[in-house]
């Protein structure tokens, strides 16, 4: 079969998963006792039922439930995804305003990850009982078994408030000056701490598999059959066995998007970083539905990106992938 | 997990009688020899204990202010200090770890039970049943598991139970696809054709004759998903989406999150508890892994 069929095959497959999610997420969302007009009501000190409906009415939520989330699809459909209650502005505005910082730490943090782990994991599987392998594994279990919001604020502690390497948080400095180059650098400095952060998650875990699977691939015929033709080492390990060794990295990275996202919820928040998450925080416990219901497509949507996007690469770099088997 | 397992879950094929030594007995044989699996069941049996008899044998109440805050461990007679309004850390540590493990072990069954069913059916019936399922386990792999968690426990009211079926919910994809293999794998294995030709119902074919062998990895996954299921409860009530009557080890650092600069310690501690509970589950999970894969036993 063709790559361009299947990868259009894909995204109408990626665009029905979405409607699903986008329905799914109404659904919940109108299933759950209370509304905004309580939550309006709660906030002015309480109110009759007669302000309620008035409520009710202006936001839509008079409407049978049907009317409602056909009128809520059809916006989506013209990228219209509603006004916040919460800060009376367009959804889409407030998410597209946030959207930027989220990607630019979700995609460092596993680009990070990704590197280390795949340069580790290849050293390690060449001497299996060295100390670079031993330190893989236990790095592993910590990045496995210590709370990343809990990671944040000790780093946070040490590099911030003690030794005031790095700003506490936020992503930008208001009294830097300068061009291009100096704001870069700014945010750069904001990065570091939570973006080590989020990586320690995933680091030890890509790091472990490539070493696996590194393992497996030197241990198989054709490696050896490349040593024997006189082949340098080097050659072998980069040029032959880590491009095998590295799909089952890529698939697993494209599996994680969805918990990078999870980590990143709550790194911004030790990191007050402003991103998708703060915003996810703030207007879930204001209950601003049009805002919540955003997020989580939005977010549903850089999930199901980051799986086509796996699986192109997968595609390209692995022929096995491409013919379909 | 069924009702009727007289033969054990590890028990089904032996062959002889004489040399037989339970499956279940060779298991724990390998698993003794384990080391760090053994350091790892040590260290979560201390915990439960703490969990179970610590609050009996310290009955100081988590929420009462008993002392100045911020009083650093070790002074004034609180082994662990006082928090930012003056509780008492030791009996918050204590009456955190029950929260914390409960939920744990009670996340980690509901995402078992919905993983293995749909897991189950799927690799059972395969055809449309397969592929409606794993279209629906596709769907909630999309979907981001804390937001969508948040969401559940803000907006259907931030109660233990609530928490436990947030965390189940969001968690058993993981779960169906593993079972979903071990069931296609074991039921083109003869002994499953032989049980099917003697006219097994496909109920008992399922419960009986397949699940009982796809257990082990099932096993290892439960205890990998209770160590990740206390993560993901710490998670929540670090950002306050919990219970507030309650106290959990996540609660602890994410109200005294804002007083890091007075008191390090309120937050290093519970972070060091979660830290431990969740890697001695994670040792204790690999050793199961070593124990019970049959393919690692013949080395």
């Amino acid at each position: 079969m063709d790559v361009l069929r299947i990868t259009f095959l894909r995204i109408v497959y990626s665009a029905l998963l979405l409607a699903a999610v986008v329905v799914l997420n109404f659904v919940m969302i109108h299933l759950a006792p209370g509304d905004v007009a309580d939550t309006i009501a709660q906030s002015m000190g309480g109110a009759d039922a007669e302000i309620l409906a008035q409520i009710r009415a202006d936001y839509g939520l008079d409407q049978p439930f049907i009317v409602q989330l056909g009128q809520y699809i059809w916006k989506v459909l013209h990228f219209d995804l509603g006004s916040s209650y919460y800060y009376n502005r367009p959804v889409t505005e407030l998410i597209l305003e946030r959207l930027p910082a989220t990607l630019l730490l979700v995609i460092t943090a596993q680009t990070l990850a990704l590197v280390i782990g795949v340069v580790t994991g290849v050293f390690s599987a060449r001497r299996p009982n060295g100390f670079l392998s031993h330190l893989v594994t236990i790095v592993a279990f910590f990045g496995h078994a210590a709370p990343v919001f809990w990671t944040g604020i000790l780093l946070l502690i040490a590099f911030s408030l003690q030794i005031h390497w790095f700003p506490v948080g936020g992503m930008r400095d208001v009294t830097v000056t300068g061009g291009f180059w100096a704001h870069s650098f700014d945010v750069a400095r904001h990065m570091v701490l939570p973006v080590f952060t989020l990586s320690t998650t995933f680091l030890a875990l890509y790091s472990r598999l490539c070493r696996a699977s590194m393992m497996e691939t030197l241990g198989s015929d054709y490696v050896r059959t490349a040593k024997a033709k006189g082949l340098p080492m080097r050659s072998v390990v980069y040029k032959h066995a880590l491009k095998n060794a590295l799909s089952p990295v890529i698939t697993l990275a494209g599996l994680q998007f969805s918990a990078v996202i999870s980590g990143a919820v709550l790194v911004e928040t030790v990191f007050s970083w402003p991103g998708l998450g703060t915003l996810a925080f703030q207007v879930i416990v204001a209950r601003d539905t049009p805002t919540i219901l955003g997020i989580l497509f939005f977010s549903a949507l850089i999930v199901i990106a980051g799986n086509l996007l796996t699986d192109l690469v997968q595609r390209l770099v692995d022929p096995r992938v491409r013919t379909g088997q | 997990m069924t009702s009727k397992n007289e033969t054990g879950p590890l028990n089904a094929p032996t062959l002889s009688k004489e040399k037989a030594s339970s499956p279940l007995s060779e298991a724990w044989t390998k698993f003794r020899a384990n080391h760090s699996a053994m350091v790892g069941l040590f260290v979560l049996v201390l915990i439960m204990l703490g969990a179970i008899v610590g609050p009996l044998l310290y009955p100081t109440d988590p929420f009462e202010l008993v002392w100045r805050p911020f009083s650093p461990p070790g002074a004034d007679g609180f082994l662990l200090g006082t928090d930012y309004i003056g509780r008492d850390l030791v009996a918050q540590m204590l009456v955190g770890a029950r929260v914390s493990l409960v939920v744990g072990v009670a996340a980690a069954i509901v995402t078992i039970l919905i993983g293995v069913a749909v897991g189950a059916l799927a690799g059972f019936y395969r055809g449309w049943v397969e592929e409606i399922l794993m279209r629906i386990t596709e769907f909630f792999q999309v979907l981001p598991t804390l937001l969508f968690s948040m969401v559940i426990v803000a907006l259907f009211g931030a109660s233990l139970l609530m928490i436990t079926l947030a965390i189940g919910i969001v968690s058993w994809p993981a779960v169906a696809r593993i079972t979903r293999a071990e069931f296609l794998r074991i039921r083109e294995l003869e002994y499953v054709t032989a049980s099917r030709a003697a006219g097994a119902t496909p109920a008992k074919l399922m419960l009986k004759v397949i699940l009982p062998n796809a257990l082990p990895p099932i096993i290892v996954q439960a205890a990998l998903m209770t160590g990740s299921a206390i993560l993901f409860e710490a998670g929540l009530s670090f950002l306050g989406l919990t219970d507030p009557n309650v106290m959990s080890w996540g609660q602890i650092i994410g109200s005294n999150r804002e007083f890091i600069l007075q008191s390090a310690y309120t937050v290093t501690i519970p972070g060091i508890a979660i830290f431990v509970a969740v890697l001695a589950i994670a040792l204790v999970g690999d050793g199961l892994n070593d124990a019970l894969n049959p393919k690692l036993r013949q080395r």
